[in-house]
């Protein structure tokens, strides 16, 4: 077993963990850092962001809006203290990479732009044509490079954190190109591991959102808060599920029906005049938004296609210049994926999974109840969304709170005084070790990866949908368990050391299921809806049982317990999420 | 109906087992709108989970499935069945070691990536408090493109340069050095010098310009190339005319 | 370690003739070789009409001969060839902006070939006059 000293150990190289190095870098060249992560760093689920991030910099806007837009938009589910820090600490971080290089897209003066985005009432979102998530990820791993503390670890995928008494001592990984196990000891440990979309099969996200971070907190005894909270993107492409930006709604695209109707002036979102208009239609939140398609489907009205029923997003009479200037990706993908060239035809799409609101369990600081451990980015809820994101506030959430968890990190790497029990230590090292040699080795099973991964995903569609039951909900529960009882029997075709993609996607498939497990039961629990949480039976809002964050604890042997805590309201009370009309 | 069938002739490789690498024959169902990631990943469902290779995003941002399809270098991601032949051979990038089936080793690469000092050098620093660099839309035009790289290496699988000599800097990182030395909030031109006008920088190019058309993205590494030479040599001359104004 | 990172023979004589691209390239690199004696030859000729009447019109006799007419038409074809690659990837070395908008990259070649044409012109003038 390979033991690597370090200071702060960062599993997960995307935004947030980029950040967060980087935090640690400046703030104590001397500290060393160990950057780990199962791909290279430019190919972290950060590039494929395309909309933009949000940050109050214009005259027109106030940090009360961008507070209000926020709260109302996670359907008042969010910690207000958390949402306040974050809003404020937004346009320092958008700026700070600005500095570093990042290609903003400019007003005619020089100074950065912001478009229109669902859920928001002033437009806020700074954006680098549509391509806002690869320009900062882009950035930040460029920017990385800078510094001589932070020593990568590129294609070493992280297996189990080492917690002794509460304490976190660093994280086992293996070297992919060699299946050489590494124990990475380091006095304080981040993850920013990323969301766990790849858990449901029709999803925007690339194959390696699989929630291997989650999992790991989980596992090591930190509660995973709002996992029932998953976000439907309300335009992915049919087949692929590519995402298709909500920026090409703030530049004025609109959705309709097999009739040519834009159906969301059906449900509460409309009149559907004057266009574009902030918070109305089109740019309304993107759970009401994907809700109307499915109430839409149930209806009829939906237009079926070789991949399924989809609506159309037109952005014909926006014209060739504009879509290009603003939206050439979004031109590219679609004439790429379906043929379909914006300027003149409208593009099918429909909603997809898209973005985990819930995630390990943080404190406005970044760090969990495991003392030495942080977590930022999609893998954490502090929380800040909610029940329902906001789009553009997911990519200044990692810089905000990546940074705070590198901060935290270091800090906590700088104070820590404690003699490391060595031998229990590398004990629980070597187990992590064994467990992986287990899988390897084993002979007798009757499970492949592939097989169960396609029943978890069916289950989860099935189960715990845009729209959920207690039947479709213990269903889905129920047949988890059994999915996690045969997991123990997968057995691997490949048993080289040498790149073993088939043990990494068993690995991946291993955390998927713990974290499909707390999503299931923490919506079976969940008898309400909210946000992107619709219960069938439970159609209302329920503040006075469920104004509570949901907090799942891990068991070997059986469901996830599932507790509650308050969420945090400081200044804005719970009332009715308004969107279209209503609104000045 | 029955099903249509293609043949996917994928290099295999694997260091505990084999001496060199081999090819290995799928039959696959073809699909219109596949894609040949989606036939590879067909492959490791269905049929052999022991073939290893890189993919994410499926949308040609993110640059893991860099592939030689039918001696082409492409974006198995972004390379549609459709046009394809009805056997379709799928090798790993050229002038990269192989580790494994079609995964590289990237190590040269990266190194390289650093080499070029690809981040803001800036004139003065500039306090968070005072906002952004002011940057017209004319000024970003004038570099934007070469933002757009994805880093996915096909542009090192063509370039014959690189494949004759492996200290060449190479197209991607030159045009990463090509796209700071353009910004405007950028002075670093001369600190990047020493790696990329030298012997093995832009020097080393010869613009066969492989490369460019290679490239999904449309970043034109040649052109960036062929830019920095001329900047290069103007520096030179400049330097040697007036050597008390240092660029 | 059970790595052993294979590294594939890169055939270094030939391997242009795998693609196209790099056949086309070749030919491009070629032409230099073939200019390159063509300027040898016209400075033979200098030299030789430097020496007078009767040793010139030996050198024209070969110049104009058949493997002479033949070496001039393929190094002809090689300085076309070699000027219309030149020309297209002009606009890459110098990209040029006109009021804010970059110059389409067909005017910078169509520009080239214009001047191009109007020099020939003005040397073919001189040559028959």
């Amino acid at each position: 077993m390979l033991t690597i000293d370090t200071d702060v150990a960062i599993v997960g190289a995307g935004g947030a963990g980029l950040r967060a190095a980087i935090a640690v870098a400046e703030s104590d060249p001397s500290l060393k850092i160990a950057l780990i992560s199962k791909v290279y760093p430019m190919r972290s689920h950060t590039v494929a962001a395309e909309g933009g991030a949000a940050g109050v910099i214009k005259d027109n806007d106030s940090f009360d809006e961008h507070f209000h837009d926020t709260v109302a938009g996670g359907d008042w589910l969010c910690d207000q203290d958390a949402v306040d820090l974050f809003i404020r600490e937004a346009p320092r971080e958008l700026t700070q990479v600005e500095h570093w290089g990042c290609p903003w897209s400019r007003d005619p003066d020089g100074h950065v732009s912001v478009r229109p985005f669902g859920g928001m009432k002033v437009e806020r979102t700074w954006f680098a044509a549509d391509k806002s998530g690869f320009h900062l990820l882009h950035t930040l791993f460029q920017t990385s490079l800078k510094h001589p503390s932070i020593t990568r670890f590129d294609e070493f995928f992280s297996t189990d954190l080492v917690v002794v008494d509460g304490r976190c001592h660093g994280v086992a990984a293996i070297e992919m190109r060699s299946g050489q196990v590494h124990f990475f000891r380091a006095k304080s440990v981040i993850i920013a591991t990323g969301g766990a979309g790849r858990v449901f099969p029709f999803t925007t996200n690339g194959a390696i959102k699989t929630g291997d971070g989650m999992a790991m907190a989980f596992r090591a005894g930190v509660p995973l808060k709002d996992m029932e909270f998953v976000q439907y993107h309300p335009t992915g492409l049919p087949g692929t599920g590519i995402l298709i930006t909500e920026g090409s709604r703030g530049e004025g695209g609109i959705l309709v029906n097999k009739d040519g109707y834009r159906y969301l002036q059906d449900y509460d979102l409309g009149p559907p005049d004057p266009w574009p208009r902030k918070k109305a239609m089109e740019l309304g939140p993107r759970d009401r938004l994907s809700q109307a398609f499915w109430h839409e489907q149930k209806k009829g009205r939906t237009i079926s296609g070789d991949n399924g029923d989809v609506v159309h997003l037109d952005l014909r009479h926006l014209g060739e210049k504009k879509i290009d200037e603003r939206l050439p990706m979004v031109r590219e993908l679609s004439m790429s994926y379906v043929g379909i060239d914006p300027v003149h035809d409208a593009i099918p799409v429909r909603p997809v999974v898209h973005y985990t609101m819930g995630g390990i369990d943080t404190d406005i600081d970044s760090a969990t109840a495991v003392d030495g451990l942080f977590a930022a980015g999609e893998c954490a809820c502090v929380s800040i969304n909610g029940a329902n994101r906001l789009g553009s506030n997911s990519l200044t959430e990692l810089l905000v709170f990546g940074k705070r968890a590198g901060l935290g990190a270091a800090e906590f790497a700088r104070r820590r005084t404690d003699s490391v029990i060595e031998q229990q230590v590398d004990l629980m090292a070597e187990l992590s070790r064994e467990r992986v040699l287990d899988l390897i080795r084993r002979n007798d099973g009757e499970e492949r990866v592939a097989g169960l991964r396609k029943e978890m995903n069916s289950a989860m569609e099935a189960g715990a949908g845009i729209y959920r039951s207690e039947e479709s909900l213990q269903s889905c529960v129920d047949t988890m368990m059994q999915i996690r009882e045969r997991y123990k029997n997968v057995v691997l075709n490949d048993r080289s050391n040498v790149f073993n993609t088939d043990l990494f996607e068993a690995l991946e498939l291993g955390a998927m299921i713990d974290v499909a497990l707390a999503m299931a039961c923490s919506a079976l629990q969940r008898r309400e809806s909210r946000g992107s949480h619709q219960r069938l039976d439970f159609p209302e809002r329920d503040d006075t049982t469920f104004l509570k964050h949901t907090l799942a604890q891990y068991a070997a042997m059986d469901v996830p317990a599932v507790d509650y805590r308050d969420v945090t309201i400081t200044r804005l009370q719970p009332a009715e999420r308004v969107y279209g009309g209503a609104v000045e | 109906m029955s099903q249509r069938c293609i043949e996917l002739e994928i290099l295999r490789y694997d260091p505990e087992q084999d001496d060199s690498p081999h090819f290995q024959v799928y039959a696959v169902p073809y699909h219109d709108d596949w894609v040949v990631l989606d036939a590879i990943n067909y492959v490791k469902e269905e049929l052999d989970p022991t073939v290893s290779y890189r993919w994410s995003c499926h949308m040609a941002v993110c640059g893991s499935c860099g592939m030689v399809v039918d001696g082409e270098p492409v974006l198995a991601c972004h390379k549609f069945l459709r046009d394809c032949s009805n056997r379709i051979r799928i090798e790993p990038l050229q002038n990269f070691p192989v580790e494994r089936d079609l995964v590289v080793v990237m190590d040269d690469f990266m190194d390289k990536l650093g080499s070029v000092k690809p981040y803001v050098i800036p004139k003065e620093e500039k306090d968070i408090e005072d906002g952004e660099y002011l940057q017209t839309p004319a000024e970003l035009s004038s570099f934007k493109q070469y933002t757009a790289c994805i880093n996915c290496l096909l542009c090192y699988s063509a370039c014959p340069q690189y494949a004759l000599n492996s200290s060449f800097v190479g197209p991607a990182a030159l045009a990463l050095a090509h796209r700071y030395n353009l910004d405007t909030r950028d002075v670093g031109r001369s600190a990047r010098a020493d790696v990329v006008a030298s012997n093995s920088g832009i020097w080393e190019c010869s613009f066969v310009g492989a490369c460019s058309e290679v490239c999904p993205k449309a970043v034109d590494p040649a052109a960036a190339i062929q830019q920095t030479k001329i900047a290069s040599t103007v520096d030179y001359f400049l330097d040697f005319l007036t050597p008390w104004k240092r660029t | 370690m059970t790595r052993r990172p294979y590294k594939a023979e890169f055939p270094a004589l030939s391997w242009w003739l795998r693609q196209p691209r790099y056949i086309r390239y070749m030919l491009r690199e070629m032409s230099a070789l073939f200019l390159g004696i063509y300027v040898l030859v016209l400075i033979a000729g200098l030299y030789c009409l430097s020496l007078g009447k009767p040793v010139y019109e030996q050198f024209l006799t070969v110049a104009e001969g058949p493997v002479g007419l033949t070496f001039a038409v393929i190094t002809m074809f090689f300085a076309v060839y070699h000027t219309y690659t030149w020309f297209k990837v002009t606009p890459k070395a110098m990209p040029l902006t006109l009021r804010g908008q970059r110059l389409p990259g067909a005017v910078i070649i169509a520009a080239h070939w214009l001047i191009f044409a109007l020099l020939s012109a003005a040397v073919w003038l001189l040559v028959s006059s």
